[in-house]
């Protein structure tokens, strides 16, 4: 029996290094046989957007993502899992959300990272404000449908 | 029993307050009485609130929905739909 698996969760306003958090996940250990990361960058839209400025709602943050990492470790054999969200001012081209699934093999790796990130984007507690170049207020994104048809498809365990 | 109201994103700008505590009026019983409710203390609540299927809400930091009972709860949150990932 494998010991149960506690994810990483770190909401943060600092950057991460992707490399590290996978290193802090395999490092001294020779089971794991798939890493799967997935990084999300901000995007400047053509150049019409100067920044992205995130909110979050801190405590209800930390636990919901926990909740759904929670879930991914009870639904895939995993051996390691990070995820990290970053919040504030963000710059096209920087980091803003981080997941490193590893497991002994890649299907088990690949879906739940998939599976975090479509729940993280319909669930986290988490609003995107946009800066625009030209000094005008972006406002606020607004949630897509195609993300919530997306968190969806994972309604139905993974076992059927 | 104070009940601590927390707005995130446009509920916030438009609420024009990003937390408050209030004392819920009798029969105010699940998240869609308090939606309702709070339409009626002005202007920003009913901009903010004028769409409230589009409204989400989190009693003590978990998501619910409209019909859920909010006796007990310490923490209310309204927010728009979630934008982050």
């Amino acid at each position: 029996m494998s010991a149960v698996l506690v994810p990483t969760v770190r909401i943060q306003r600092q950057d991460f290094d992707v490399a590290a958090e996978i290193a802090g996940l395999t490092q001294g250990r020779a089971d794991i046989g798939a890493v799967v990361t997935f990084s999300g960058l901000c995007r400047d839209e053509q150049g019409a957007l100067s920044a992205l400025e995130l909110e979050h709602y801190p405590g209800m943050a930390e636990a919901e993502i926990g909740r759904i990492a929670a879930e991914a470790t009870e639904r895939w054999p995993l051996q390691g899992l990070t995820v990290i969200h970053r919040h504030g001012k963000i710059a096209p081209g920087d980091n803003i959300v981080l997941v490193v699934a590893a497991s002994a093999h890649r299907q088990a790796a690949f879906e739940a990272a998939d599976f975090l990130m479509d729940y993280l984007k319909s669930r986290a507690p988490f609003w995107k404000k946009e800066h625009r170049t030209d000094g005008s207020e972006g406002g606020w994104v607004e949630a897509k449908e195609t993300d919530a048809q997306a968190a969806r498809r994972w309604k139905r365990p993974p076992s059927e | 029993m104070t009940t601590r109201l927390i707005y995130f994103a446009w509920v916030r700008e438009r609420i024009g307050t990003s937390e408050e505590d209030v004392e819920l009026p009798a029969g105010i019983e699940t998240v869609a009485d308090l939606l309702r409710w709070l339409q009626s203390r002005g202007e920003g609540y009913q901009h903010a609130l004028q769409y409230p299927d589009v409204i989400r809400v989190a009693i003590n930091q978990e998501h619910v929905d409209h019909r859920e009972k909010i006796s007990g709860a310490r923490e209310i949150a309204l927010f728009p739909p979630m934008t982050g990932g």
